[in-house]
């Protein structure tokens, strides 16, 4: 599980990044804002892995999946 | 989420901005200068009285519009979140300087862009000066960079900075004897639209800038972290869009010399741009892109901009502008204490580990 709550342009796919090149068949990466979502969604999807997502309250839990 | 609508919506509001900023300039702004969040906040500064340059007080609505701009579609997008606590003095430091540096160089990352589309080849030096800084950030956060983390707030907490430019819009209109102005003719701080106009423009591109992230050193800093070419489209559109509307009202110079608002000194056009690069990609976003967080609920983001105010009272008041006449060498000083300040900065907040 990545945290990257809190965190400020561009740390959060910076965390995805580096936690990528191990390869793993799946990731979990916790966001705080739409504007991390969506960045690391792109990144996810250019990297090809498949992005799902849950919200509670503030929070996002992503679920990255190689396609 | 379609990445590819994401392009394209972020290519035609870049456009948009680009016509607008160019379009501002016809209805009274200084040359170059349709949008410009260094020198705006500066003249902000000015006319608040915490600087005593009379050519550049004025109160710009732009400014205004877009916090407020940015702060209503955020509401209204459920993406008002009130956050803060990452760092804040180190952010009013690193505001500060990267202001130190956008007056040595006279502009924001916004209106270099806006620069080069008005034909001023000085803010080319100055663009290889801000790719050279954000390298050298890109740097520091590849090896761990990082101011903290951010936690959520009070609203209160974060209604103060979108109430405060209400007050200054208030001001604005009224005119109280306390407010400078600068007197007609006096400068750049006289030339300004109408502020229904200028408020206008702020507010529409608030918006554009909140719903796209529209972001000057991101544009940059994701193509050579990432390989990500969304925020750069945006970057290049309202370059050609203003270029060409710059054509098209006779507002386009291309040369070194005699270009409105500028500098044509090379090493101190790169050594400004390279500190604004460096600090703002430490920083997490360029002026605009502060503004627009702070908006949206994100008080480092106001803390920052705080800091872009007193570094703009500062560089007046210690002759660290820049003026048309060039540098000065209390602004070079300034500069170079500023590299050594975000330099530190960026050491000390780099965790110790190695990229894989």
């Amino acid at each position: 599980m990545l945290d990257a709550r809190g965190r400020s342009c561009p740390e959060p796919v910076i965390i995805l990044k580096k936690a990528m090149i191990s390869q793993e068949n799946s990731y979990t990466i916790l966001v705080d804002n739409k504007t991390a979502l969506e960045n690391i969604t792109r990144y996810a999807e250019h990297n090809g892995y498949q992005v799902a997502f849950t919200q509670s309250n503030d929070d996002f839990t992503m679920i990255l999946t190689k396609k | 989420m379609n990445l590819k609508n994401e392009k394209t919506a972020i290519i035609l509001a870049g456009l948009l901005i680009g016509v607008i900023s160019a379009l501002l300039v016809v209805f009274g702004n200084p040359a170059n200068m349709g949008f410009c969040i260094a020198c705006f906040i500066r003249d902000t500064a000015g006319a608040l009285g915490l600087h005593q340059a009379a050519a550049v007080q004025y109160i710009r609505p732009e400014i205004i519009g877009l916090v407020i701009g940015s702060c209503v579609i955020a509401l209204v997008k459920k993406e008002f979140i009130p956050r803060g606590g990452s760092s804040p003095m180190t952010r009013f430091a690193l505001g500060f300087f990267v202001m130190i540096g956008c007056l040595m160089f006279l502009g924001c990352p916004y209106r270099m862009v806006l620069r080069i589309a008005g034909g001023d080849m000085n803010a080319v030096i100055g663009l290889i000066g801000f790719i050279a800084g954000i390298l050298v950030g890109v740097f520091f956060l590849n090896r761990g960079f990082t101011l903290k983390r951010t936690y959520s707030l009070p609203k209160i907490e974060s209604a103060i900075f979108p109430t405060a430019q209400i007050v200054l819009l208030i001001l604005l209109i009224t005119a109280p004897a306390f407010i400078f102005f600068t007197a007609v003719d006096g400068g750049p701080g006289a030339k300004h639209a109408a502020i229904l106009i200028s408020l206008g423009a702020g507010l529409i591109v608030g918006i554009l800038a909140q719903r796209t992230r529209l972001c000057m050193v991101g544009g940059i800093r994701d193509v050579i972290l990432f390989r990500e070419w969304k925020l750069f489209f945006g970057f290049a559109a309202i370059l050609v869009a203003a270029f060409i509307t710059n054509l098209i009202t006779g507002h386009f110079s291309l040369g070194f010399i005699d270009q409105p608002i500028a500098i044509t000194d090379g090493l101190w056009n790169f050594l400004g741009m390279l500190t604004v690069g460096f600090g703002c990609v430490l920083l997490g976003g360029c002026p605009l892109r502060q503004l627009i967080l702070a908006g949206e609920g994100n008080t480092d983001s106001a803390i920052t901009i705080l800091g872009l105010f007193a570094g703009a009272a500062i560089a007046h008041n210690f002759a660290m502008a820049s003026s048309s006449k060039g540098p000065t060498f209390n602004g070079k000083i300034g500069v170079i204490i500023g590299i050594i300040v975000i330099l530190i900065i960026a050491v000390t907040n780099t965790k110790k580990e190695k990229l894989a």
